[in-house]
């Protein structure tokens, strides 16, 4: 059973949509007990990092998600906001994150000539580093959808799954073992997000 | 970045598709659900649902109704109509939708700024409907019948500054017309702020969605260009694919 992580934001609806047309079980949760026994989990996530992290603390979801990932080795899908979760910190706020991958958030800030709007919003041409089971069958330039401000900096070279370029190459995608998170929204990308949904549940 | 193709779909309070012109006479189109799944064939690149009547019958977004319509979309959607407070947007992300568009709320309360606050500014899409053009350009709510003094440049920066994450941009005027954007309009809001502008108001053709990406907006708009064809206005669904969605890119 996939766990969708309901800690108050974040777009659920749109995950349990796809994973259920794509043919997987799932169930939203905050429920420390049904994490605790997920097959994998989804941190999904919009807004603002700091709200993020105080809703998880105050549900009381760091130590069960932390037990089951760290601890137990369940495969999880941080996405968009739920992706810079995964780091340590971010510009945006001030709360520390979740810290499973050695990442900060920073704000998207591209060279002032060349005109780009922040937020990044819109879909954006991804390019995968081979390695990362989400991207496999993708084809070799898989589109995204986009929408969001800050980006993740990766502290080790080797957790960066994906790049994509708006006014430099960012990182829209980290791999670490179990650890898996998507900068771009999967359940609102067609066919392609469709793929990564399905590799998460079937590969990982 | 490939700039964005959004087909906008106006609901009526019976939930039905219908499309206007100068922001009356509606046109029945048809079945929202028939039209998303075509949508979702075609691959487009975002929708925008706007409930037309809700903010006049002052209704709540039907969550219910949003809940169906997201289950549909394989693609984003943004949604507007009768969204009067933070409650109301939360209960429309839980549904499904990812982006909120306020209108007439947006100049005289902070609605925006506590949305963005608790959401992200990219959740948050702020509609602003022009009436006139050049130095007659005015802010009007609530469905054009309300006239306010703001200039559309100073106000769509103080959207920005409230932390409106896109700016959509509608000229009351042309809704309907198939004559082509105000692209002056777009070109002076566009080039005063840093976050996304999308056009919308009076495209009705693949050319006009062109002139529209080329004055500087971030993605294009349309009822007209994808639902009818021909000067009868037959209704025809319709997006453009391959080397059709090319041309309007280049």
């Amino acid at each position: 059973m996939i766990v969708i992580v309901d800690y108050g934001v974040g777009n659920l609806g749109a995950l349990v949509n796809m994973f259920e047309y794509l043919g997987f079980d799932c169930e939203t949760s905050r429920d420390p007990k049904t994490i605790a026994a997920a097959g994998k989990l989804v941190l999904p996530g919009v807004g603002a990092f700091d709200k993020a992290m105080r809703n998880l603390h105050d549900y009381g979801l760091v130590q069960p998600l932390s037990d089951a990932v760290l601890g137990r080795g369940t495969p999880v899908l941080g996405v968009c906001l739920g992706m810079q979760l995964l780091g340590e910190a971010s510009e945006e706020g001030s709360q520390p994150g979740l810290g499973w991958i050695a990442a900060q958030s920073l704000r998207i800030r591209p060279p002032i000539d060349m005109d780009l709007k922040v937020p990044h919003i819109g879909w954006s041409d991804v390019t995968p580093r081979c390695g990362s089971p989400l991207f496999e069958g993708n084809g070799t330039n898989p589109r995204f959808y986009f929408s969001h401000s800050y980006h993740m900096q990766c502290r080790r070279d080797e957790h960066i799954a994906a790049m994509v370029e708006y006014g430099g190459e960012l990182c829209c995608a980290v791999a670490a073992g179990n650890i898996h998170g998507v900068q771009f929204h999967p359940e609102k990308s067609h066919r392609h997000g469709m793929a990564i949904l399905k590799a998460f549940a079937a590969k990982t | 970045m490939r700039p964005r193709v959004i087909p906008v779909l106006l609901l009526d309070r019976r939930r039905r598709l219908v499309k206007t012109q100068g922001f009356s006479a509606p046109t029945y189109i048809g079945d929202p659900f028939n039209v998303v799944r075509i949508f979702n064939e075609k691959e487009v690149d975002e929708i925008c649902v706007l409930d037309i009547e809700a903010t006049h019958d002052g209704r709540m977004p039907d969550i219910g109704f949003l809940r169906e319509l997201a289950a549909e979309c394989f693609m984003p959607i943004a949604y507007g109509g009768g969204i009067t407070s933070v409650a109301d947007c939360e209960a429309v992300m839980k549904s499904g939708i990812e982006k909120v568009v306020i209108g007439t709320m947006a100049p005289t309360s902070s609605l925006v700024q506590q949305v963005a606050a608790d959401f992200g500014s990219s959740s948050v899409c702020v509609c602003i409907d022009i009436r006139g053009s050049g130095n007659t350009a005015r802010v009007v709510i609530r469905r054009a019948e309300h006239a306010l003094d703001h200039l559309p440049v100073a106000y769509a920066r103080w959207l920005e500054g409230q932390g409106a994450g896109e700016i959509l941009l509608q000229s009351v005027d042309r809704d309907g017309a198939r004559e082509g954007y105000d692209l002056d309009l777009i070109q002076a809001v566009s080039k005063a702020i840093s976050i996304p502008l999308i056009a919308v108001g009076g495209a009705g053709t693949h050319a006009h969605l062109r002139a529209g990406l080329q004055a500087g907006a971030s993605a294009v708009a349309s009822g007209s260009a994808f639902v009818f064809i021909g000067k009868l206005r037959g209704v025809l669904v319709s997006y453009p694919v391959g080397v059709e969605l090319d041309a309007i890119l280049a």
